[in-house]
C-alpha cells in the first residue's frame, strides 16, 4: 500500500515538476533578421539566453509561409548555443548581446535533403526548447534574407587600408619635392659589393626567386630588385642569372631585366635565356639550383622572395661555393637559416624595404615614408590602447580587433 | 678514367648486388612496389652522395627529379585546369555540362591565359602584359585587405590587453616590449641612434630568440625527415631493420 502510495507521489511531483522546468527553459519571443555583412541567403534567429542546462536544447524551424510546414533548420544543446556576444563584429558588444542567444539559418531540412534560403524571399521562424523529450515551441517571427554590399564589420580594415594608403600617396607627393632621408640597410649596401667582386672574377651573379607566384607581395618586391640588380649587371657587363618557380615570376622577371637592360644603353647584353624556370617542384627546384651553384660557381647569390623548407639546402650549398650570400625574406620561419648561412639577409620588411634604397626612386622613397609613419601610428595606438585596456576602457582594443 | 666516373660505376655495381641479393633471397619480389622500393633507393642514396661532392649520380638523380616534376606538374595543370575546367566544359564533354554563361565566363581567364603565350612573339608580345597586370593587380587587392586582418588587426589585438599584476601580465608585458622594438627596428626613416638605437637593439634581441627558438623547432622536425628516409631505406629496402 505505502508502495503504491510512494509511486502515486512520485508522478504527481513529476506532473508538477516537469512542466515547470520545462516553462524555465521556454525561449520567450525570439526574433529574426537578415544576417548581417554577408552574401546574403542567411538570417540571424535570435532568443534570450536560458539557463544552460544539460539536456536542453535548441530547435530553429523555418517555413516558406507563416501557416507551415515548419521545417528543422538548427538544433543546438543550450550549454553550447552561441550568444552575440560571439561575434562582436557583426552584433557588437554589451550587456544584451551577452545575455541573446543566436543561430545563422542558411538552409532548412527537407524529407529528401537541404533546402537552401533564397534572398528576398520572406521565412517564417519559430524558436522551441526541448527538455526530457517534451518541446515547446515559441511564437512566429519572420525576416528576409538579402546580400549586404559593405561588410561593416571589416570598417576598420577599411578605414586603416585608405588611411595609409593616402599618408603613403602624401609622402610619395612630398618625396617627389624633396630629398627624402632612408637609413642605411646593411644587405642592400652588400649588393653593390658582391656585384662588384662578381664583375672582378668575371663570374656570374645568380639571383634565385623564392617559391611564391607573381601576386604574393614578397615575389613583387624580389622583382623589383632584381630591377635594380640587373641595371647594375648591365653596367658591369656582368652576366645575371635568374632562376625561377613559376612560370609567370620568370616572364615578369625576363620583362624586367629587358627593360632594365634597355634603360643604361645595354639591349645587346641582353639574353633572354639567363631566366629561366628551373624547377616546378618545390626539392626539384632546390636541387636544380644546388647543381648549378656547384658546377657554375657564381661570384653571388642573391635569394630573394618567399622561401619553404628549400631555404636551407639552397643557402648551406651556396654558402659551400665560398659566394657572397644575401638573401631577403618575409618567411618567418625560413628567416633563422639564411641569418646563420648567409652574409647579409634582409629581414621581413627590409625585403620591401629595399627596392626604394636601391633606386631612390620618389615613387617608392614615399612609400616607403608613407609606411614609416603608419608604423608610427600603430606604435602609438598599441602604447595607448594598452594604458586604456588596463585602466579598463578597451574601447582602442575593440575598435583594431580583426573580424 | 676519373674518380667521379669511378665512384659511378663501383655505385652502380654495388647497387645491381645488393639488388640481385634481395630479390634471390626474397626480401624483394618480382613486382611493381619492389620496383618502386629499388627506385626510391637508389634515387635517395644517389641525392645523398652530394654530401660527399658534386657527383654523376647526384646530377643523374637530379635531372631526373626535375624532369619528373616538370612532367606531373603538367599532367596536374592539364587535367584539373586545361581539360578539367575549360576543354570539358567550354566543349560541353562528360556528363556535366556547363550553362552558356559559365562558358562565356571561362573564355575571360583562357584568354588571359592565351595572351601570355603572345611573349613568344616580338610584334604582339606585349599584349601578354595584360595579364601580367590583371595577375599582380587582383593579387594586389585580395592580398592588401587580408594581411591589414591577418598581421595588422590581428597582432595589433593580441598585445593590446589589459597588464595584470600576474604571470599572464609579465607575458603580455614583454610581448608588448618586443613587439614594439620590433616595430622601431623597422622604422626606415630614422637613423639608428640615441633612444631609437636602443629600442632596436631591444628589437633585435627580440628577434634572434625567437629566430633561434624558430630554427631549433625546425631542425627537430628536419631530423624526423632524415630518421624516416634512413627507416626507408633500411627497412623497406635492405630488411635489416
Amino acid at each position: 500500500m505505502r508502495r503504491r502510495a510512494n509511486r502515486g507521489l512520485t508522478a504527481l511531483c513529476m506532473a508538477i515538476l516537469l512542466p515547470a522546468q520545462l516553462l524555465a527553459q521556454t525561449p520567450p519571443k525570439s526574433a529574426a533578421s537578415d544576417t548581417p555583412n554577408d552574401a546574403g541567403a542567411s538570417i540571424t534567429v535570435t532568443w534570450p539566453r536560458g539557463e544552460a542546462v544539460g539536456g536542453t536544447t535548441y530547435l530553429v524551424y523555418v517555413a516558406a509561409d507563416e501557416s507551415g510546414p515548419f521545417h528543422l533548420a538548427a538544433e543546438v544543446e543550450a550549454p553550447l548555443a552561441a550568444v552575440l556576444a560571439d561575434d562582436p563584429g557583426n552584433f557588437g558588444r554589451g550587456e544584451e548581446q551577452d545575455a541573446t542567444h543566436y543561430v545563422n539559418v542558411s538552409d532548412y531540412a527537407l524529407d529528401d535533403g537541404r533546402q537552401s534560403l533564397e534572398n528576398d524571399q520572406i521565412y517564417y521562424v519559430r524558436v522551441a526548447v526541448r527538455t526530457d523529450g517534451m518541446e515547446l515551441r515559441g511564437a512566429i517571427t519572420s525576416a528576409v534574407p538579402e546580400a549586404n554590399l559593405i561588410n561593416t564589420a571589416k570598417l576598420n580594415n577599411f578605414v586603416i587600408g585608405t588611411a595609409l594608403s593616402l599618408i603613403i600617396l602624401a609622402s610619395i607627393s612630398l618625396a617627389r619635392r624633396k630629398e627624402m632621408f632612408i637609413r642605411r640597410i646593411a644587405g642592400l649596401e652588400a649588393i653593390d659589393e658582391a656585384l662588384g667582386r662578381a664583375t672582378e672574377m668575371g663570374k656570374a651573379v645568380m639571383f634565385v626567386h623564392g617559391l611564391r607566384e607573381m601576386d604574393k607581395i614578397s615575389t613583387i618586391a624580389a622583382v623589383n630588385i632584381l630591377g635594380q640588380v640587373a641595371r647594375k649587371t648591365a653596367q658591369y657587363d656582368t652576366l645575371l642569372k635568374v632562376t625561377s618557380y613559376d612560370p609567370v615570376v620568370m616572364s615578369v622577371s625576363q620583362e624586367t631585366v629587358k627593360e632594365a637592360y634597355v634603360e643604361v644603353g645595354r639591349p645587346d647584353a641582353y639574353n633572354e635565356d639567363n631566366i629561366f624556370v628551373a624547377g616546378t617542384d618545390q626539392f626539384s627546384y632546390a636541387a636544380a639550383v644546388e647543381g648549378m651553384m656547384v658546377r657554375e660557381r657564381p661570384a653571388a647569390h642573391i635569394m630573394m622572395g618567399y622561401f619553404y623548407a628549400e631555404s636551407l639546402l639552397l643557402a648551406e650549398t651556396g654558402s659551400m661555393t665560398g659566394a657572397i650570400q644575401i638573401a631577403g625574406t618575409d618567411a618567418f620561419t625560413q628567416l633563422p637559416f639564411f641569418v646563420t648561412t648567409c652574409d647579409y639577409t634582409l629581414m621581413g620588411e627590409e625585403l620591401y624595404a629595399a627596392s626604394a634604397y636601391l633606386s631612390r626612386e620618389p615613387r617608392m622613397l614615399g612609400s616607403l615614408k608613407g609606411q614609416d609613419i603608419g608604423k608610427a601610428f600603430l606604435i602609438a595606438a598599441i602604447l595607448f590602447g594598452s594604458l586604456l585596456a588596463t585602466a579598463g576602457w578597451p574601447f582602442i582594443t575593440h575598435a583594431l580587433a580583426a573580424h | 678514367m676519373t674518380r667521379d666516373s669511378m665512384l659511378f660505376l663501383g655505385f652502380i655495381g654495388i647497387f645491381v648486388i645488393l639488388n640481385a641479393i634481395l630479390l634471390v633471397g626474397g626480401y624483394l619480389d618480382m613486382s611493381w612496389t619492389s620496383l618502386g622500393v629499388i627506385t626510391a633507393a637508389g634515387l635517395t642514396v644517389s641525392l645523398y652522395s652530394f654530401l660527399y661532392r658534386d657527383n654523376p649520380l647526384f646530377k643523374l638523380a637530379e635531372h631526373i627529379f626535375v624532369g619528373v616534376a616538370a612532367a606531373y606538374i603538367f599532367g596536374i595543370y592539364w587535367y584539373q585546369s586545361l581539360y578539367g575546367e575549360v576543354v570539358v566544359r567550354i566543349f560541353g564533354i562528360g556528363d556535366d555540362p556547363a550553362t552558356m554563361t559559365q562558358r562565356l565566363l571561362l573564355l575571360v581567364p583562357s584568354v588571359l591565359g592565351l595572351l601570355i603565350l603572345t611573349r613568344m612573339s616580338v610584334k604582339i608580345g606585349w599584349l601578354s602584359r595584360i595579364s601580367f597586370a590583371f595577375v599582380v593587380g587582383v593579387g594586389a587587392g585580395f592580398t592588401i585587405p587580408r594581411y591589414i586582418s591577418a598581421f595588422l588587426l590581428s597582432q595589433i589585438e593580441a598585445t593590446i590587453r589589459p597588464i595584470t599584476m600576474d604571470v599572464d601580465g609579465l607575458n603580455l608585458l614583454l610581448i608588448l616590449i618586443g613587439v614594439v622594438s620590433v616595430l622601431v627596428y623597422f622604422f626606415f626613416s630614422v637613423e639608428h641612434r640615441g633612444v631609437v638605437g636602443g629600442i632596436s637593439k631591444v628589437g633585435i634581441w627580440f628577434l634572434m630568440i625567437s629566430f633561434g627558438a624558430s630554427f631549433g623547432y625546425t631542425i627537430m622536425a628536419r631530423l624526423s625527415l632524415l630518421i624516416g628516409r634512413i627507416r626507408f631505406l633500411l627497412d623497406d629496402w635492405l630488411h635489416v631493420m
